[in-house]
């Protein structure tokens, strides 16, 4: 794995940079989106259609989690295949492993022991160990696998707090020294809502041999105004030239506190959870202050980033979701089809809302990065975050 | 009349032929994949072109419900609608009516039911059915058919015959678009042949773009199935499609193919996708079985689709019941499965080599020689000596 960050403009800790994997002969400008799977594969968008239908090498970012592969089908077998990418038949993909996935496989804080880390799946709880762990990862070979954690939310003691950290760090030697396939490892900080605790950890696992940093921990109940300090606590402790992934910050707000923190990866089930709803994001991918089209708001659920495809007032409308846009959906299909899909549950609406979501969200990557080579990261989010706030306000006092 | 339908090969009674419809020029025989409410199960249209289908049905009682005929015709037709560039037969929504609705009832009227949404009674007139097909725009249009399954018998079934003639004149009359739709009429009668062949006759007599035999797959024992299609199919003008409605299972298809039928439709190889079967040569495969868990082979080594090129049984294994990307998958295996049935059979009658190609089938699915018996009746009735796979007739 390569990675270097772009130097030479002042966004603060903002950085751009580029990360060269493996199995993928592109390589990947961050910060950038991993894009949620289940098994390796999108929840709705088929694999033929992953390639043909959404840019690349912006879509080639997959992140999995190990332990959707627990039930019905073994190591062994997956092995046999010759790993995930034969598998999956996505060669020029990255995979990462991550064991929390924050849909199917949740962090159990209070079942995990000192045995292994607990997690909440649709089979059911289940306790891994860091062996079983590495053993799954190795017969999996994805390009790149973060260490086993013990991820606590805000409101532990500071006691649990402490042990969550004690463990994080001896689960991290473990998976170290057990690793004999040479893969590339990030190393997993947590720590909770205690700055100390962050500092601590990010501190020891800067001094491990890894090739980047799994920051968890966040997206487990502590609000956005405390995060910002728990997430600098972290980065101002790793080395400038590693690379940083983040999971459970998903809204694009969320999204643009890490960038401004230091993180160049993300995962997020933003998409997943619209286009569960049935939402499909508007937002412009260029902000222009005065650019905000028509949106109808209240009644129908959506704001000037989204729009509710349910909603009635789209019975008719035989526009694609946002005009300028690329993706199959849009060139494809008007939201009159879309609304008669999701109103009669079929699934090819979830399959057509997926792409479009994706696009849109990648596209929102590249304006961040487009913003921070312009040297004007804070100013773009600032009025990214402005421009909600107007918009939100607006609604609520219309009524 | 608004297709052209001209026989390019033939063997006996089996013919492969071009059907030529207002949006796509078709290779019979052909198998219709089933899109209920305007979409097939998950597939995007591209990927249901690349399978190659051809013809797609929608369901004009589910249409009819939501989104509204008034509406597709409003936004310029179902094609539009989904963005369909190929061609599309709409059913009459009488068939939906009987088998869903347990209050429907039928009169000389037409159907009356229950309406689903709000309860209030209703009548699907024949005239009713075809303007809300005229509105939909199909190439293909159905008539309202007065249906009995064939499992009841007694004086319903001829009056259900009798009163189809009746409602295909209505059908016509009511048809405000004969150069753009082509109107099929459904040959009725049960399995009482001199019932049956009143219908054909009645039908034949209204000279109509093509004809659907209609009334079977419902249960019926196949012996008295296959009789019923070798008939209709021998009394039906050799120069116009037949359609064997809600047909169905591979075997059937060639079957009935063999006995001179040209398109078929069924809902089973999207529904059995769902339930994680998928169709292979053999017959079927259950990918959810715990031995499918470790086999590393595509679900068929010989099939050429996106799915046997590039996934694993034991992957597909993982996936099916509890991920839609399961059904996706067996879906599009399985229609992939359907088309290229259907063009084995029309280029292997176009290039002479039908009865090897019917043999190889029942060899494949029958290895022990175990080739049912009606199979066989309806082979030897349409003229294919398939001695070489047949057990029985070895002996």
């Amino acid at each position: 794995m390569k990675f270097a960050v772009n130097k030479g403009w002042s966004n603060g800790r903002a950085r751009s940079g580029v990360l060269q994997l493996g199995s993928c002969p592109f390589p990947i400008q961050t910060p950038a989106l991993l894009l949620t799977t289940r098994k390796g594969l999108p929840a709705f968008i088929s694999p033929d259609l992953l390639t043909s239908s959404l840019p690349s090498p912006d879509s080639h970012l997959l992140q999995f989690s190990p332990l959707h592969f627990l039930e019905g089908i073994s190591p062994k077998t997956i092995s046999n295949i010759g790993g995930l990418h034969q598998m999956l038949s996505l060669h020029q993909h990255i995979f990462a492993a991550v064991p929390r996935d924050s849909i199917i496989a949740l962090p159990e804080h209070d079942s995990t022991n000192k045995y292994g880390a607990s997690f909440q799946t649709p089979g059911g709880r289940l306790l891994i160990k860091p062996a079983e762990y590495v053993e799954l990862v190795s017969s999996m070979k994805p390009d790149f696998w973060v260490t086993l954690a013990d991820e606590v939310p805000a409101w532990v003691s500071d006691k649990r707090n402490r042990t969550s950290v004690d463990r994080t760090l001896r689960w991290l030697d473990d998976c170290l020294s057990l690793n004999k396939t040479g893969t590339t490892i990030f190393g997993s900080i947590v720590g909770g809502s205690s700055i100390e605790e962050r500092h601590r950890c990010a501190q020891e696992v800067a001094q491990r041999n890894v090739s980047g940093y799994w920051i968890g921990g966040f997206g487990l109940g502590e609000s956005m105004d405390e995060r910002a300090a728990l997430l600098t606590a972290v980065t101002d402790n790793l080395p400038e030239d590693m690379p940083r992934h983040v999971s459970g910050l998903g809204l694009p707000e969320e999204v643009l506190q890490g960038v401004a923190a230091g993180i160049d990866l993300f995962d997020s089930t933003y998409v997943y959870h619209l286009t569960l709803g049935g939402f499909a994001l508007t937002f412009p991918l260029e902000r222009n202050k005065g650019d905000n089209a028509d949106y109808q708001l209240s009644d129908s659920g959506g704001d000037d980033m989204k729009i509710n495809l349910k909603a009635t007032i789209y019975r008719k409308d035989t526009s694609p979701i946002v005009e300028s846009c690329n993706c199959f959906t849009c060139q494809n299909h008007t939201k009159a089809y879309l609304n008669h899909l999701f109103n009669v549950h079929e699934m090819l609406a979830q399959t057509l809302l997926e792409i479009h979501n994706t696009h849109q969200y990648l596209g929102f990557f590249c304006s961040i990065r487009k913003a921070i080579e312009e040297g004007k990261f804070e100013q773009f989010r600032r009025n990214f975050v402005e421009s909600r706030r107007e918009c939100l306000f607006a609604a609520a006092s219309s009524d | 009349m608004a297709l052209k339908f001209e026989v390019l090969g033939r063997f006996n009674r089996a013919r492969a032929a071009q059907l030529t419809l207002p949006h796509y020029l078709c290779q019979t025989p052909l198998f219709m994949p089933v899109g209920t409410q305007g979409t097939i199960k998950g597939l995007t249209k591209n990927q249901l072109e690349e399978i190659g289908c051809q013809i797609i049905l929608g369901n004009t009682y589910h249409l009819a419900l939501r989104p509204t005929s008034e509406l597709i015709d409003e936004l310029g037709g179902l094609h539009k609608f989904m963005n369909w560039p190929r061609a599309l037969l709409t059913d009459s929504g009488g068939f939906q009516m009987v088998s869903l609705l347990h209050l429907a009832d039928i009169t000389e009227k037409g159907v009356t039911f229950q309406s689903p949404v709000d309860g209030k009674p209703m009548l699907l007139t024949p005239e009713e059915s075809i303007q809300i097909q005229n509105r939909i725009g199909a190439d293909i249009i159905m008539a309202l058919d007065d249906v009995v399954r064939t499992t009841i018998t007694g004086p319903r079934i001829e009056e259900a015959m009798y009163r189809t003639l009746r409602w295909i004149d209505r059908c016509i009359a009511a048809h405000k678009r004969p150069n753009e739709q082509n109107l099929f009429g459904i040959v009725q009668g049960g399995l009482d042949p001199v019932l049956r062949d009143i219908c054909v006759r009645g039908l034949v007599e209204r000279n109509l773009p093509g004809y659907a035999i209609g009334g079977l797959a419902g249960g019926e024992d196949k012996d008295s199935f296959w009789r019923v299609v070798a008939q209709c199919t021998a009394a039906l003008p050799e120069d116009k499609p037949r359609y064997v409605m809600g047909v169905g299972y591979p075997l059937d298809i060639v079957v009935c193919s063999a006995l001179g039928a040209d398109m078929y439709d069924c809902v089973y190889p999207t529904r059995t996708a769902r339930f994680g079967t998928a169709l292979v040569p053999e017959g079927v495969l259950k990918l959810k079985h715990q031995a499918m868990a470790n086999d590393i082979r595509p679900i068929d080594p010989m099939c050429e689709c996106m799915v046997c090129k590039n996934y694993t049984r034991a992957y597909i294994h993982c996936l099916v019941t509890k991920d839609a990307m399961g059904s996706q998958l067996l879906s599009y295996h399985n229609l992939y499965y359907m088309m290229k049935l259907s063009r084995d059979l029309h280029s292997s009658i176009v290039e002479g080599r039908f009865p090897e190609f019917v043999c190889k089938f029942l060899q494949t699915m029958f290895p022990k020689g175990d080739v049912p018996e009606w199979v066989c009746n309806a082979m030897e009735v349409a003229g294919i000596d398939i001695s070489s796979c047949c057990h029985e007739m070895k002996v």
